[in-house]
């Protein structure tokens, strides 16, 4: 391994263990999401680095991008209950997207 | 658990998992028993020259059969979570993204047409193209426009379990036709492996849709379909 490649590798692994400590101890749930996708898309660059570049191409797409969505619309539905608990909870099947 | 002693057992646990995990790791030989040779030795006769959907459609294919089925499972949880009333409006509630969309759509959907299709030969597949299948549906969602109507009855239900009822009804039918489970008859692996994936490219698409609705989808109230976002917003 070349020092170009370190020069790379090196970063990648320790922003990737860096983002993974601060979205599991950051007390805001957006900002852990945020960190999340952040995450993901960082992990995908690691498993293009280690030559599996289907694994990636997943990663990005599922790892990133659709739990990231998913995880974004939980913390809105959350929030949505949450006000809605204050007025009444009349219509919580009614919900809308 | 607040006290120094728990801290001590979960740190103490916790020295222990990653020790073991280690151990673990560390007694693997370094030169595994590798599949490799198997599997580059096989892959003429795979139907594809990507090894890696070699693998996952017909060297390994009752594993994907089994992680569409789990898929499928948890969009079924998600449907029984309740109703989510769709909205069904004439006005947008995000007119910017739906300009964007306009041009990003058919883009994304040349693109989860060319990984299906590049599966074949490159990295790529059904699992990547369901996936951006998947989030240019979460994006026309996002937009409040006109679909309840479309996704709300049998067409999404069908859709829905496509990939399931394909993929089952290849293995079965391989079955009858005297092979074993998947076993694909000679000749038609590269056909058999492209109409599997195109279908699960799709349902997969569609499941992670549902999902993210996160309940079963409904029309919305026609009262409210008639307003504009700021007077629904009023409502609410």
């Amino acid at each position: 391994m070349t020092w170009s490649q370190w020069l790379l590798d090196l970063p990648l692994a320790l922003v990737l263990i860096w983002l993974a400590w601060r979205l599991l101890t950051s007390a805001d749930l957006f900002k852990a999401v945020v960190l999340f996708i952040a995450f993901g898309l960082l992990m995908a660059m690691a498993w293009v680095r280690l030559q599996a570049v289907d694994i990636a191409l997943a990663e990005a797409a599922i790892g990133a991008g659709i739990t990231g969505a998913l995880f974004l619309s939980a913390f809105n539905r959350m929030n949505g209950v949450q006000r809605k608990d204050d007025k009444d909870q009349d219509d919580v099947k009614g919900r809308n997207v | 658990m607040r006290t120094f002693s728990g801290k001590l057992i979960i740190i103490v646990l916790l020295v222990a998992l990653v020790g073991l995990l280690s151990w673990a790791i560390l007694s693997l030989p370094f030169h595994g028993a590798s599949l490799r040779a198997q599997v580059f030795g096989n892959l003429g006769n795979s139907g594809v020259s990507n090894p890696v959907t070699a693998v996952l459609l017909n060297f390994r294919g009752y594993d994907t059969l089994l992680e569409i089925v789990v898929l499928f499972l948890a969009a079924l949880g998600a449907w029984s979570l309740g109703i989510v009333r769709l909205p069904d409006t004439m006005h947008p509630a995000r007119p910017f993204l739906l300009a964007l969309l306009r041009i990003l759509l058919p883009a994304m959907v040349l693109a989860a047409g060319y990984l299906l299709w590049a599966g074949a030969h490159a990295p790529g597949g059904a699992f990547q193209a369901g996936a951006v299948l998947g989030s240019a549906g979460i994006l026309l969602l996002l937009t409040e426009v006109q679909l309840a109507s479309i996704i709300t009855n049998w067409p999404l239900r069908i859709a829905l379990t496509a990939g399931v009822v394909v993929f089952t009804g290849v293995a079965l039918g391989t079955m009858i036709l005297g092979g074993h489970l998947l076993e694909y008859p000679r000749g038609w692996a590269g056909t058999l492996i492209l109409l599997i994936e195109s279908v699960a490219a799709f349902s997969t698409g569609i499941t992670l849709v549902v999902l993210f609705i996160g309940g079963r989808p409904s029309k919305s109230d026609p009262s409210v379909a008639l307003k504009t976002p700021e007077e629904r917003k009023e409502q609410l």
